[in-house]
């Protein structure tokens, strides 16, 4: 008994190594040639629109792209999509997550319907928002604030970036929801009762009791969608292409700009750099924390 | 909630019935309110999605005219989508890429998660990080040599290309649910297995994948969510060949595109089959999209 299974652990060494070969290799390859080339280009002076101006550019590709103030634009406008997304579903998908919560009749259906837009693809999202819900004539929302006797808003000329912002936030709601709800159920309801027992009312009990319960999912919630918010693409793509001037442009749509659209390798490719660094600094912290909830 | 109610219910019970009566009305009354506020909500934030659905019976006319609930339905939208704007070449380019990566990601992911799993050894635990960290990598900063290379090999716009990336996209994703699945099972079966004489294959093929289908199938259909509605790389690596439903539907963008109700139809075809997977899945995906962190 004994034996076969020490002899077991050192065969299964080499057996889990080999099991998972495919997958570490494959991954790693995926990481280390793109991440690689990024990092060599952009010390290179490459646009393919130039075939004879080539070699080694040093520092030049950052320098040009510190000094343009596209950049700055660029991460301002970054920074306002991140920070007032997450605002809005953090704070939206908390209260929905406890009104949901809740017991009322066909909760089951109703939530269903609460997280619908997180399976919708981002091109659809987008386009159904600025057409159908924005459109400063025929929209839903002009038609909803001319009911009301006010003057139509023509959305994407006057608030382009609250109106992306919008729509990337109709989209990751559900999602904080989601998961906010998820971690609601592992919610100890005797402690509730207890609390209501002692005479808590509901607003202690959210602020004492579900708040804090809620802490790791929130900032869970917090970090992921960091990181894909951080490179919003196909949103802006479909309604604003960064526009009007840089008013829409952040730091993925001017990488974009830059590589696809004026074939510039070298500047493009520290731009990349820099949208690494930066989704690297928010996902140590996601990665320590994931791990520390490996070992429980 | 049902189990916290019950178990006050025995100080509930030594109450005089007069008392109770009123008690319940409130509950009942309250639980009205809720109900009205949940489902306000509820609608409000599914109404996008249902007036695009609507759109889509309509025509391009009443389209664009007032918003109205009142017309009469008809398919032409769905008939010009279908025959003329070939829809059907885009949704099959969609199929193939999610579904063929996402069997691609499981065959690679299965061993891996069975082996982290089940033969833990000292490096298993950086090995899961580091795969988690691999997905940080924000795609814009490898859009340069991702798209140099693909040219050069000549897989730009094609479907394989598409199914290289999105397989390395959601490899992660999948070998960390898995890994979670397996994690659930109980060891002695496949321990009991072992002892009969049953090989790593049969282990693997007998006992693991039927016991943890459910847990397979779900994070199966989340990378097909997440391949289907993947809109970076589509949009960047495609044009006309390969271009899945993302694609297509985003040409609709261009001011000569602009047709609200053939939009609508097409966005609903696009959006109709994953909406039924997340609908089925929502709970288990929890695990996949937080890397085990909230289950």
């Amino acid at each position: 008994m004994n034996k076969t299974r020490t002899s077991g652990r050192t065969v299964g060494g080499l057996r889990s190594l080999s099991l998972q070969a495919p997958a570490v290799s494959l991954l790693l390859l995926w990481m280390l040639i793109p991440l690689g080339m990024t990092l060599w280009f952009s010390f290179q002076r490459y646009n393919l629109l130039m075939p004879g101006m080539t070699g080694f550019a040093g520092l030049e590709n950052y320098e040009y792209l510190f000094t343009d103030p596209a950049l700055w634009s660029a991460m301002g406008t970054t920074l306002l999509m991140v920070g007032w997304v997450l605002a809005i579903t953090v704070v939206g998908g908390t209260l929905l997550a406890v009104l949901f919560q809740q017991e009322f009749m066909g909760q089951g259906i109703a939530r269903v319907l609460a997280i619908s837009p997180f399976f919708v693809m981002p091109t659809v999202s987008a386009l159904v928002w600025k057409n159908m819900m924005m459109h400063p004539a025929n929209g839903v929302l002009s038609w909803l604030v001319e009911l009301f006797g006010l003057p139509a808003v023509d959305w994407f000329s006057s608030l382009p970036l609250t109106s992306i912002i919008i729509i990337v936030a109709w989209q990751w709601l559900p999602f904080a929801l989601l998961i906010l709800l998820t971690a609601l159920q592992s919610l100890d309801e005797d402690q509730v009762e207890a609390a209501r027992m002692d005479g808590a009312g509901p607003i202690a009990i959210f602020f004492f009791i579900t708040l804090p319960h809620l802490k790791r999912a929130i900032s869970v919630v917090i970090m992921i969608e960091m990181i894909f918010l951080l490179t919003i693409f196909a949103e802006i793509f479909v309604t604003t292409s960064g526009g009007p001037g840089l008013a829409t442009t952040n730091l993925a749509y001017l990488i974009y700009i830059r590589a696809l659209l004026d074939f510039d390798v070298g500047m493009a490719s520290a731009g990349g750099v820099i949208a690494i660094i930066l989704a690297n600094i928010v996902a140590i912290f996601l990665v320590r924390m994931v791990a520390k909830n490996l070992e429980s | 909630m049902t189990t916290a109610r019950t178990k006050s219910l025995p100080s509930s019970h030594a109450a005089p019935l007069t008392q109770r009566a009123p008690w319940l009305g409130i509950l009942r009354s309250r639980r009205l309110w809720l109900g009205v506020l949940g489902w306000s909500v509820a609608l409000l934030i599914f109404f996008p999605i249902f007036w695009m659905v609507l759109t889509g019976f309509k025509t391009e006319a009443e389209a664009i005219a007032e918003p109205s609930l009142v017309f009469s339905p008809t398919l032409e939208s769905y008939d010009a989508v279908q025959n003329r704007a070939g829809y059907a070449r885009f949704a099959i380019n969609s199929v193939v890429v999610a579904f063929g990566s996402t069997l691609l990601a499981l065959l690679i992911a299965i061993p891996a998660a069975y082996s982290m799993a089940f033969l833990p050894t000292r490096r298993t635990k950086g090995t899961l990080l580091w795969m988690l960290s691999t997905k940080m990598l924000p795609p814009v900063g490898v859009l340069v040599p991702i798209y140099l290379l693909f040219r050069d090999v000549g897989l730009l716009d094609t479907r394989t290309g598409l199914v290289i990336v999105y397989t390395l996209m959601n490899l992660p994703i999948v070998v960390w649910m898995l890994y979670t699945f397996f994690k659930d099972m109980p060891r002695d079966i496949l321990e009991a297995g072992r002892m009969d004489g049953a090989s790593t294959l049969q282990e693997v093929l007998y006992l693991l994948l039927p016991l943890t289908l459910p847990g397979i199938a779900s994070t199966g259909l989340l990378s097909v969510i997440l391949s289907w509605n993947e809109a970076f790389w589509s949009l960047n690596l495609t044009s006309s060949q390969a271009a899945p439903l993302t694609a297509y539907i985003a040409s609709f963008s261009s001011p000569e595109g602009l047709f609200w109700a053939k939009l609508s139809a097409a966005s609903t075809m696009a959006i109709a089959p994953i909406l039924v997977f997340g609908w089925l899945t929502q709970k288990q995906m929890v695990r996949g999209l937080t890397f085990g962190a909230v289950k």
